[in-house]
């Protein structure tokens, strides 16, 4: 405590403190007509407080707890007080087969359905591109998949995927039900079925964002374009894909973060079944932690791998985003 | 004419006079329309068929092959919202006897059935309701103090407590879960409506100061400085001059916002188990008596989806930058 007080104080850069003496002292010799006034130093403080007390209570403080907890084997249904282990859940993680394989699920559903959504995004983006009439309406409705809640979405398509009375093998020319794909319990294709219903609700997303980078390509590039004769395909290749490839990549980090964070969707639809077929890192570490033998030292060391991979990618992100922010 | 000579040659695609347009380009211009409208469709079949199985009966929300046409009924509304239980013959007998039966009765007494009072599900939205309306006032508050400051201050360290604000929104639930679950079982916020408002908020809060610092920024300053030369103080600037012109971002973020946490999951399955429990977690869990009552879950998830439906359609303008982070306008 003695420390991070002594350190605000010394730490604070010599500017700063200059110009809350140069304020203050501003506020002595023009005292304002007669009315209290907070100095801008203190407005700042005062405003920014509730948000940093609120990060380091629900974030901060957590995640410190957690890595600690990480190198104990505490359980939070055992009435023992966590034992230092030191590094001896991480050993465990990264010695099992088990792990690396809801690594390698996750991976493979990551990269399935980022690239399926990056496709089936960037061409509805170009079909829905010139307005028509009643454009905007069938843009808004192919947005709504994306703001439903996941497990909602979930539970609706666990209905349609259904082998018995569901709508999607039917439509897919599946009659006979014993021949039909069963889609949530067969391992071989649950994987599949995840990741349809996130490319169903997800290419709105990046149809969204691609449709941002198409708008704002300036018309006379095509014109010039079409002036010198290039192809059609010259004009995407050349023009087109350029100019939207930074949202595109916003789009498409994002949705790998998201990917990589997967547990409503794998929850509602088949609970990391059948066997292990689809068990995600999120739905793994949800198991560990919350069911059977609660493992809150293994689990919260899980949880801190999961972070770091999480805070490699946002990093990406975050410089993606900063980057269209000043160019 | 001069103009004849330096016509191109290549066709006309693209032209405010409709006659100028080739034919070609018209009609590959429809075509594209009509794909368009077909995807979209495609792409509704599935909201459209659960909002279908929220009006069938029992017997067809699990028809073999599945009905497209169907008389509609309430029961799944019903079973959704009551709690009942199965009445022998003799009663059943009794009951249809009965006069004062209300509607809902006797959609129940169709399937022998006699209603004993509501179920959980009205009580859990209501949770959904109070959690995320309550969460949401706190979030947005907070954000737009701190997004005013962030935007017209040099706080030190800007870039990178903006970034770390940034950054809380990337992580998975359950990492964040496990020690939070440990937390509020020490300080007795488990299943708690406060717990569950204080962790909402939380995670709102890097939303809401990343999306409203985009609009505040767009507030030219000059407005403020002019009135603080006419004799306002600062917080009578920012409350008279900022608050208002913001007026359209606090209500974008506001509705993002309570979309978040009306539609979050992860966190209300693992942090309540009754007293707070929202509707997300309960969802796929109506069982009726007898197996997965499709109708129910349909009617629940209907119910659930309607005012997210409705407010995507109010917020179509916004919608890029709410799911941005608020990092891209719409160019």
């Amino acid at each position: 405590m003695r420390y991070v007080n002594s350190s605000n104080v010394k730490g604070r850069p010599v500017s700063q403190v200059n110009a809350q003496r140069g304020l203050s002292s501003r506020q002595e010799t023009v005292p304002p007509a007669g009315r209290r006034q907070l100095s801008d130093m203190r407005i700042v403080q005062l405003f920014i407080l509730p948000t940093i007390i609120l990060l380091i209570l629900m974030n901060i403080f957590p995640l410190i707890y957690s890595l600690f907890l990480s190198f104990t084997n505490y359980s939070v249904i055992s009435s023992d007080p966590p034992v230092w282990v030191g590094l001896e859940n991480y050993t465990h993680i990264l010695s099992d087969p088990d792990f690396w394989h809801n690594f390698a699920t996750t991976g493979t559903y990551a990269l399935l359905s980022v690239s399926l959504q990056t496709i089936v995004g960037f061409a509805l983006a170009m079909l829905l591109r010139s307005k028509f009439t009643g454009s905007g309406i069938i843009t808004t409705l192919v947005l709504v998949p994306m703001m439903l809640s996941p497990i909602v979405v979930a539970v609706f398509w666990r209905l349609i995927f259904n082998p018995s009375f569901g709508i999607l093998n039917p439509i897919l020319g599946f009659t006979d039900i014993n021949t039909s794909p069963e889609w949530l319990g067969d391992p071989a294709l649950a994987l599949w079925a995840i990741v349809i219903v996130d490319v169903w609700q997800w290419s709105p997303f990046v149809m969204l964002l691609c449709l941002a980078g198409l708008s704002a390509i300036p018309e006379y590039l095509y014109e010039a374009a079409a002036i010198d004769r290039a192809s059609a395909w010259f004009q995407f290749r050349r023009i087109t894909l350029p100019q939207v490839m930074p949202l595109l990549l916003i789009a498409v980090l994002f949705r790998t973060i998201e990917a990589f964070k997967q547990f409503d969707l794998v929850q509602g639809l088949t609970f990391g079944g059948p066997g292990d077929a689809t068990e995600t890192v999120s739905v793994e570490l949800y198991r560990l932690a919350f069911q059977g033998q609660f493992e809150t030292g293994l689990s919260s060391a899980l949880a801190y791998i999961v972070l770091v991979v999480i805070i490699a990618i946002s990093n990406l992100y975050i410089r993606a985003l900063n980057r269209l922010r000043e160019g | 004419m001069a103009n004849a000579a330096n016509a191109p040659r290549q066709k006309v695609v693209i032209s405010t006079r409709v006659d100028k347009v080739s034919t070609g380009a018209r009609l590959t211009s429809s075509f594209r329309a009509t794909i368009a409208v077909i995807v979209a469709l495609i792409m509704l079949i599935p909201v459209a068929w659960m909002a279908m199985t929220a009006f069938k009966t029992r017997p067809d929300a699990v028809a073999v092959p599945p009905k497209v046409f169907f008389e509609p009924s309430f029961e799944g509304f019903v079973s959704l919202l009551t709690s009942r239980r199965q009445l022998t013959n003799d009663e059943i007998a009794v009951y249809q006897q009965r006069t004062d039966l209300g509607w809902a009765d006797q959609i129940a007494l169709i399937r022998g059935q006699a209603i004993t009072g509501p179920s959980a599900f009205p009580r859990q939205l209501l949770n959904s309701l109070i959690i995320s309306g309550v969460s949401t006032v706190f979030s947005v508050g907070f954000g737009v103090l701190s997004a005013y400051a962030f935007s017209r201050f040099p706080v030190p360290g800007k870039d990178d407590l903006l970034f770390f604000i940034l950054s809380q929104r990337m992580l998975p639930p359950v990492v964040v879960t496990i020690p939070i679950f440990l937390m509020y079982r020490q300080v007795g916020l488990h299943d708690t409506h406060i717990g569950m408002v204080l962790l909402y908020t939380a995670f709102n809060l890097s939303f809401s100061v990343w999306l409203l610092k985009g609009f505040i920024d767009e507030i030219p300053r000059e407005y403020e400085e002019a009135a603080m030369v006419d004799g306002y103080t600062r917080l009578q600037a920012f409350r008279k001059i900022v608050l208002p012109q913001a007026t359209t971002g606090i209500a974008a973020t506001t509705v993002f916002s309570l979309i978040f946490s009306w539609n979050e999951y992860a966190f209300a399955l693992m942090l309540t188990s009754d007293a707070a429990r929202t509707a997300p977690p309960s969802i796929p869990l109506v069982l009726g008596t007898g197996g997965i009552e499709w109708a129910a879950i349909a009617a629940g998830s209907l119910a659930f989806l309607i005012p997210v439906v409705i407010i995507t359609f109010l917020l179509r303008r916004h919608l890029l930058r709410g799911v941005t982070f608020g990092a891209i306008r719409k160019g």
